[in-house]
Parts: C-alpha cells; sequence; structure tokens
C-alpha cells in the first residue's frame, strides 16, 4: 500500500508507529513464507505419494522356456523372462531362436507365423524374420534376442 | 483491466457478487459459547482431509481378499509418504468422529435444534450415522485380524435384530459368513455409496445453516449480541483451527503410525483383548455387562434394541424439545444429555481398562 504522509490507511492511523512499512512488510513478510512452506509440507508428500514406486525387477538372467518335447518343429511359444514375455521359436530346420515378445512398435505381444515362417505381430501387421530383425510393417527396431542353450530335456534362455 | 473484464464476463455467468454479497452478509455471533461454533467446520475440514487422502489411497488399494493386506502392506512400505497417508487417513477419521460428537452434543445442550432448525438437525443426526458407517466399512478394508473380527461381531449384531437383522446380515455380508465378498461390498459402501450420501447432506446441512444463520442459546433469544463478520474474521479463525488440525494429524501419524496388524484368517481364533473402535466401545462393553437373560427375554437382543431405539431418538429430539418456553421439557433434555454423556464417557473407560 502507498504510505506517503498523506496515504494514510486506517489501520495504520488506528496503530501510530515510526516505521509503519517496514513493520507490516516483515509481518506480512512471515506470513507469506509460513503459508508457502505449509502448503508445499501438505503438496510435496502428495505429489511424491502420487508417482508410483519402482517395482523391482527380477533379476532373472535364464529360465527354463519349455520342455524339448513340447515345442514341434516349424512352432512357436511364449514363455514368462522374469515379468515380461518371451517368444521361443523352433525353426523349421530344427533350430532354437529366441527373443523379447515385446513389438517395438506398441508394445503388443507377438507371435510365430508358421505359414509365413516369421514373428509377427497382430496389432499393426508387424513383421521380424527369424534374426528378429523388423522386415515389415510399422516396428522400428528389431527385437531383442536371447542366447537358447539345450540342457537335458530343457530348453533353457538367458540374455546375452 | 484484463482481470476486471474477466471477472465481469463470469459475473454475468455465474452471479458470483451474488454469491460474494451473501458471504459478506453472513456474521456469527460473538458470546461465551462461541467456541462451540468451531466444531462443525472442523469436522466438515476433516472430512476433506478424508476425501483427499482417501482419493490418494485409492491409487494403489486393492479391494479382495487376496490383494487388500498386501496392498496396504506395500503402501505403508514402499510407496513415498504411503505410512503419512495412511496414519492420517485413520487418524482424521477418528477426530472427525470425535469432532463431530463435540458438535452434535454442543448444539443439542445449546439448544440450535428449536424451529426452524428441525431439518438441519435431521441432517446432522443423518450425517453421524453416515460417518459411523464410514468407520465400521473402512475399518475392514486393510483386511488384518482384527477387522475381520470387528465386522464379523459388527454384522453379528446387527443380525441379533427380530425379523429384519438376518435379511441385514446377508445383505451387509453379501453371503452367510465375512469373507471377500464382503470386503467387497464393504469398498463399495466406503468408496461411493457413502461419499455421495455425506456429500448431499453435507450440501444440505451448510445450506440451511447459511439460511437460517447462525443459531444463539436460548438465554440470548431477543437480547442484543455481539457479532462478528463471517469473511474474513470468523473464517481466518477458522483457518487456524484447520492448520492446527493439520498439524495434529501430522504429529500423530509420525509418533503413533497406524498399525496394520496381521493379516484376516477365517480360521484362526480371535486375538486375546479385542476391542472394537473407541467410537463403539461404550456399546461393545454394555453389551458384554447385560446377563444373557433379562426377565425372559435375551440380554443381548434387549441390549441392542435399546441402542436402536436411542439411535432413533436423536432423530426425534427437535420434534420432541420443541418450545423454548417449556423450561421443565428443557431441563429433562439437559438432564437426559448429561447421563447419555456420562454413560459414555464412564463406559468407554471401563471398555479400555478392563
Amino acid at each position: 500500500m502507498a504510505n506517503t504522509a498523506q496515504g494514510m490507511t486506517t489501520a495504520d492511523r488506528e496503530y501510530p508507529d515510526p516505521q509503519p512499512n517496514t513493520r507490516r512488510r516483515f509481518l506480512d513478510y512471515l506470513l507469506g513464507t509460513s503459508a508457502v512452506a505449509t502448503l508445499g509440507a501438505i503438496v510435496y508428500p502428495i505429489f511424491r505419494f502420487m508417482s508410483p514406486p519402482q517395482v523391482i525387477e527380477s533379476a532373472e538372467n535364464s529360465v527354463v522356456a519349455a520342455k524339448l518335447t513340447e515345442i514341434p518343429i516349424n512352432s512357436g511359444k511364449i514363455f514368462k523372462f522374469g515379468n515380461k514375455p518371451g517368444i521361443l521359436v523352433r525353426t523349421a530346420t530344427g533350430e532354437f531362436k529366441a527373443f523379447s515378445a515385446v513389438c517395438t512398435h506398441l508394445e503388443c505381444i507377438v507371435q510365430y507365423r508358421p505359414d509365413t515362417k516369421q514373428i509377427w505381430c497382430a496389432c499393426h501387421n508387424g513383421q521380424y524374420n527369424l534374426g528378429g530383425k523388423n522386415i515389415g510393417g510399422p516396428p522400428p527396431r528389431p527385437l531383442e534376442e536371447y542366447k537358447v542353450n539345450t540342457r537335458g530335456d530343457d530348453v533353457v534362455v538367458s540374455k546375452s | 483491466m484484463r482481470i476486471e473484464a474477466l471477472r465481469a464476463w463470469l459475473d454475468e455467468r455465474l452471479s458470483l457478487s451474488t454469491v460474494a454479497a451473501m458471504a459478506q452478509k453472513k456474521e456469527v455471533p460473538v458470546h461465551r459459547h462461541s467456541i462451540w461454533y468451531y466444531f462443525g467446520g472442523m469436522t466438515l475440514f476433516l472430512f476433506m482431509v478424508q476425501v483427499v487422502t482417501g482419493i490418494l489411497l485409492l491409487l494403489y488399494y486393492r479391494p479382495s481378499s487376496e490383494t487388500a493386506f498386501e496392498s496396504v502392506q506395500f503402501i505403508i512400505t514402499e510407496v513415498k509418504f504411503g505410512w503419512l497417508i495412511r496414519s492420517i487417513h485413520s487418524w482424521s477419521a477418528n477426530l472427525m468422529i470425535a469432532t463431530l460428537f463435540i458438535h452434535m452434543f454442543s448444539v443439542f445442550f445449546l439448544r440450535a435444534y428449536y424451529k426452524p432448525r428441525e431439518m438441519t438437525w435431521l441432517s446432522g443426526a443423518f450425517l453421524l450415522f453416515v460417518a459411523i458407517c464410514f468407520g465400521f466399512s473402512g475399518y475392514l478394508l486393510p483386511w488384518n485380524k482384527l477387522a475381520f473380527f470387528a465386522t464379523k461381531v459388527g454384522t453379528e449384531i446387527a443380525g441379533v435384530i427380530p425379523i429384519v437383522g438376518r435379511p441385514m446380515l446377508r445383505f451387509l455380508r453379501g453371503g452367510d459368513d465375512v469373507t471377500g465378498a464382503t470386503l467387497t461390498r464393504f469398498f463399495g459402501f466406503h468408496v461411493a455409496v457413502l461419499p455421495a450420501t455425506a456429500t448431499a447432506l453435507i450440501a444440505i446441512h451448510v445450506l440451511l445453516v447459511q439460511l437460517h444463520g447462525m443459531s444463539v442459546p436460548p438465554k440470548l433469544i431477543g437480547k442484543p449480541v455481539k457479532k462478528m463478520k463471517f469473511v474474513p474474521n470468523f473464517l481466518l479463525r477458522d483457518l487456524i483451527g484447520w492448520i492446527l488440525a493439520i498439524g495434529v494429524l501430522a504429529a500423530l501419524a509420525a509418533l503413533f503410525p497406524w498399525e496394520l496388524g496381521e493379516k484376516a484368517d477365517a480360521f484362526a481364533p480371535a486375538p486375546a483383548g479385542i476391542k472394537p473402535e473407541w467410537y463403539f466401545l461404550f456399546m461393545f462393553q454394555t453389551l458384554k455387562l447385560i446377563p444373557a437373560k433379562v426377565l425372559g427375554f435375551d440380554g443381548e437382543v434387549l441390549g441392542i434394541l435399546a441402542f436402536n431405539g436411542v439411535a432413533l431418538l436423536l432423530f426425534f429430539v427437535p420434534f420432541i424439545d420443541r418450545d423454548p418456553e417449556n423450561l421443565r421439557r428443557r431441563w429433562i433434555f439437559n438432564v437426559l444429555g448429561v447421563l447419555a454423556l456420562i454413560y459414555i464417557v464412564v463406559m468407554t473407560v471401563y471398555g479400555y481398562v478392563t
């Protein structure tokens, strides 16, 4: 407020003070900063609460994806790799291949098509070859490839 | 200039100036009982805290018997400030019931229910009922042992009432026993049915208060009473109370965090020393003390019916004691109120120490 000799406010006249402006401004400052601090103390926990905590990903580095007997030649199988899906393919030549089953386009889950001998995403017709490379449709990147080993009857997939 | 134009634009469409004029006109009487005027607003503030923290808890809570306990555990151990939000929700619920009781008793003793405020009392009595339902349904949601047995006993009590009891028990439990079906129901009541009901009732209650203005005690009716502007004088005092309440809630949550307990198990015995929430304790204690048979009737049934009778009486208070000139009846109501208060306090304390 303007506080020249002529323009005194009623409050100032009721409480005469040699330096009204500085005291009042100091109190206003205290009130304002307290209000901001209080609001901050309320809003900050709420804001932190709303952002979900990181769920610790399972540190699994390898997993038994299938039994040798359950996956015929020229077929594919989705398996759990930690909390993400993977795809295990047994090609027409009998070779094993494993990839992340998450399409690099918009994260749909891909499948193996025995007729085209390709990995195919049904959502937007994305196509990958058996090396995991994106060869048709919208996917921008190849699928992440995993290592496959057979251990007795188990087909073991591990991150390379 | 821009802001002035915006204000004018809004005012033409929303009549803001009418609302502002109404707020300016609102006054609060100043007398030796003025302190009691704060408890209604305090209850409303704590309800707001419940709404905000409740919505936050909904971000992580999972309402099923397999996941409820684990999700609350996740909230208080993994989510940032989850312990704080959950404890504040529990503490604020309890403080809200406490301020609600204080508000009700002050309104009762100051006779704020006299004509034309009968409906205000009625909406308030319904709100008390809704608040107790909030407490009872919310208590089950963490799905821990205490909650499980409290719900078993609480719904069993409803089942004791003749004729309507049994169907009511099945409706509340979603079957014959307390199971996951009960949890789903209570969750629905707690986050949908009760909030909608409470919001409507609060709107009516507060609108009626605006319509009739603040009541003054019978002794002061017709006498000149000092007044205080609601905006900003009383509102700022309210605000100080609310800031203090936030401080108290944060301190309680930090110093006495609300326990989660053990996960409910339908095949485990009830833990020793099991007790309901404090606002049910006086009824709980009474039921423990009533002998099994009173004059040939089931003592338990009599006790429960008596409490139902008193609850029903609460709704009729303004229609029985309606004449400010009838001093005898006013005296009787004062005595009854004091007796009820003493009974509640004594039984609650007795329930705690035994």
